[in-house]
């Protein structure tokens, strides 16, 4: 009853075309952001911010990234990581090599140099699809950590490619506290992903949903594929890149070539299948659930474990983690391939006929 | 375009004769000169040479295999014949891309449904009108300024085809849901609602019920009739192709054996001769 659109009558097509055509997701998302921005700060514990709340919102970026490319314009990739490593190195040289750049003048920088090999690495698209193209993006990810860790210039000459990023600096002030940082990394993804909505929503989206639809129909209309491709690559680096630039410089401080690995990159394609293929929430979904459940798992099994006065070893715990992270995937790719977006939009539907069946 | 009879006229009469003592006929748009299309050893089309003039409703029939889809491929530049001239208004057309085609105002339907299934009835037929928007990615990511003005133009004419076509109550519904008849109608929607000077129709009415082929007939009309659009159909019902066309012209294994007005077509020997078989 509390979630219905009846008597919200559209009298144009702005009103009918707005961000959330229904009122109570116009108050949900303000809630929210509400929540997110001014209470989380004041309630969650330092742990929480470090652990668990910035590397979500992170991979919910590079997630988002990669829905874009793949989601969207339909082209799979499993060169996610490999970006963001790009993002990350190419952010920490910027700052480095140019006295006095902005911080997130320097993101941006990354994000554009990750576009930049997004766009090279995108052009085998223009002739294969589909598990093919997959198989080209991993050289992506075997060429940018081979480069990363072959040339010392590119991590200032350190042992064995790892930096340690700068200090955060905005506007003279230094974030040292997770809090500060939570707060940057939130109003930077909250940013992104509006952009991201509203591309999606307009005609650069249609023309990416189009190729990946139907291609020949695409360009008998007259979308051109070629820059309608890259141009899915350019920007879903972007988000990957700048994500990597977070990842490096808000979350660990220090990273290496090798922890931007290809099981990084699986981690983020099971992301978008668990949340959603083609959805902006659905990336924020997988990347708290692929996140969340081995947390999860870790303080209820031995919970479990305990209760029912079993023997309880950490190494066994950790063996059934995986078992059942493995299942419930398998099982969601079984009952709904179309991920958790898709089970929140049908709650939806659920709800807005409710309490009648139909 | 203007003429003494309402509209309505024309409404679902399928009995009723070609429509062309009532409409004014324009010169020559499109000539194809000598076109010969192989693929491999494969010889798709031979020596065909016939053209379309402004606003007629001109048929390319034929028995399965004779190369009509071939045709309209050449015609909106999806495949490049290996001879001939094509002139379009006047001109000689060199090696075209597909995407241009849609630049020189020719849209189509095809022949299996090419909509883009993910999408709504309206975004499908928004993107009909992608050519026609101007603002780039940065402007929609920003939603601002030229991007979100042209969304709202360009949403004003998709709903005037909307409207056109009956299909207010399914515009939010995702393409994939739908029944086949209204797909059908959604991607006439979307080739219309790039506003062309030529539509190409391969198959419209294929797989239809009765009722669903009269009102796609009475869409075609009205097409031709109020936005003077000129029609290029391939169409295997006999009655609606007689009854709808100005002129036709009829391929059999990639060759012409037939070209003119529905009645000379329909007691064409030739033309008998490849629909009946031989001997008859």
């Amino acid at each position: 009853m509390l979630y219905r659109e009846a008597g919200q009558f559209k009298t144009s097509y702005a009103a009918d075309q707005q961000l959330f055509p229904i009122r109570q997701d116009r108050i949900g998302v303000l809630v929210l952001l509400a929540v997110a921005f001014l209470g989380v700060p004041l309630l969650a514990s330092e742990y929480w911010f470090s652990a668990i709340l910035i590397p979500f919102l992170i991979f919910a970026l590079a997630a988002l990234g990669l829905n874009i490319l793949t989601g969207y314009a339909g082209q799979l990739s499993l060169g996610s990581a490999a970006f963001m490593a790009v993002g990350a190195y190419a952010a920490y040289n910027f700052q480095l090599r140019i006295e006095g750049l902005p911080l997130i003048a320097s993101f941006i920088c990354g994000g554009l140099t990750a576009a930049a090999v997004g766009i090279l690495f995108g052009l085998p698209s223009l002739r294969i699809k589909g598990f093919y193209l997959a198989v080209a993006t991993l050289a992506a990810q075997f060429f940018i950590v081979w480069c990363l860790t072959k040339f010392p210039w590119l991590s200032n000459n350190s042992s064995s490619g790892v930096i340690s990023t700068q200090k955060l600096m905005l506007f003279g002030h230094e974030l040292n506290t997770p809090v500060e940082k939570y707060l940057l990394v939130l109003g930077i993804v909250v940013v992104m992903a509006l952009a991201a909505k509203n591309m999606v929503r307009s005609t650069t989206g249609r023309a990416w949903m189009a190729v990946r639809d139907m291609d020949v129909a695409a360009s008998v209309i007259g979308i051109r594929l070629m820059p309608t491709k890259l141009l899915a690559f350019a920007v879903s680096s972007f988000y990957c890149g700048v994500a990597g630039a977070l990842y490096a410089f808000c979350y660990l401080g220090s990273v290496e070539p090798d922890g931007f690995s290809l099981e990084m990159s699986f981690k983020i394609l099971f992301m978008i299948i668990i949340g959603g293929v083609g959805s902006i929430m659905g990336s924020f979904l997988g990347a708290a659930f692929i996140l969340l459940l081995p947390i999860f798992l870790d303080v209820a099994l031995p919970f479990l474990a305990e209760l029912f006065g079993l023997p309880f070893a950490s190494a066994t715990v950790s063996h059934i983690q995986i078992l059942v992270f493995g299942a419930l995937i398998m099982f969601f790719l079984i009952v709904e391939p179309h991920g958790l977006a898709r089970l929140w939009q049908i709650a939806k539907e659920k709800l807005r006929l409710w309490p009648f069946p139909h | 375009m203007n003429h003494p009879e309402p509209i309505s006229a024309l409404y679902g009469q399928s009995s009723e004769p070609s429509t062309m003592s009532r409409k004014k006929i324009g010169e020559v748009i499109l000539d194809l000169q000598n076109i010969s299309l192989r693929f491999g050893g494969v010889k798709a089309l031979t020596d065909i040479s016939f053209n379309v003039r402004a606003h007629e409703i001109r048929a390319i029939i034929g028995p399965n295999g004779a190369g009509k889809s071939s045709m309209l491929n050449v015609i909106n530049g999806v495949y490049h014949p290996q001879d001939g001239k094509i002139f379009w208004h006047g001109e000689e057309r060199k090696r075209m891309e597909p995407h241009m085609a849609a630049q020189q105002n020719i849209a189509r339907t095809f022949q299996n449904i090419a909509l883009f299934k993910g999408m709504s009835v309206l975004d499908n037929i928004m993107t009909g009108r992608i050519t026609k928007m101007k603002a780039n990615f940065l402007e929609h990511a920003l939603w601002f300024g030229r991007a979100r003005r042209e969304e709202l133009e360009h949403r004003q004419k998709v709903e005037e085809v909307i409207d056109f076509l009956e299909i207010q109550h399914i515009r939010k519904t995702p393409v994939g849901r739908l029944p086949y008849g209204l797909q059908k109608r959604v991607e006439l929607g979307r080739a219309l609602a790039a506003e062309p000077s030529m539509l190409l129709l391969d198959e419209p009415m294929a797989g239809m019920n009765v009722e669903e082929k009269q009102d796609m007939c009475r869409f075609i009309l009205d097409v031709n009739d109020q936005f003077g659009t000129t029609i290029v159909l391939i169409e295997h019902d006999m009655g609606v192709v007689m009854d709808i066309s100005d002129r036709v012209v009829v391929l059999d294994y990639g060759k012409k054996i037939g070209d003119g007005e529905p009645e000379e077509v329909k007691n064409n020997e030739d033309v008998i001769r490849a629909y009946l078989g031989a001997g008859h």
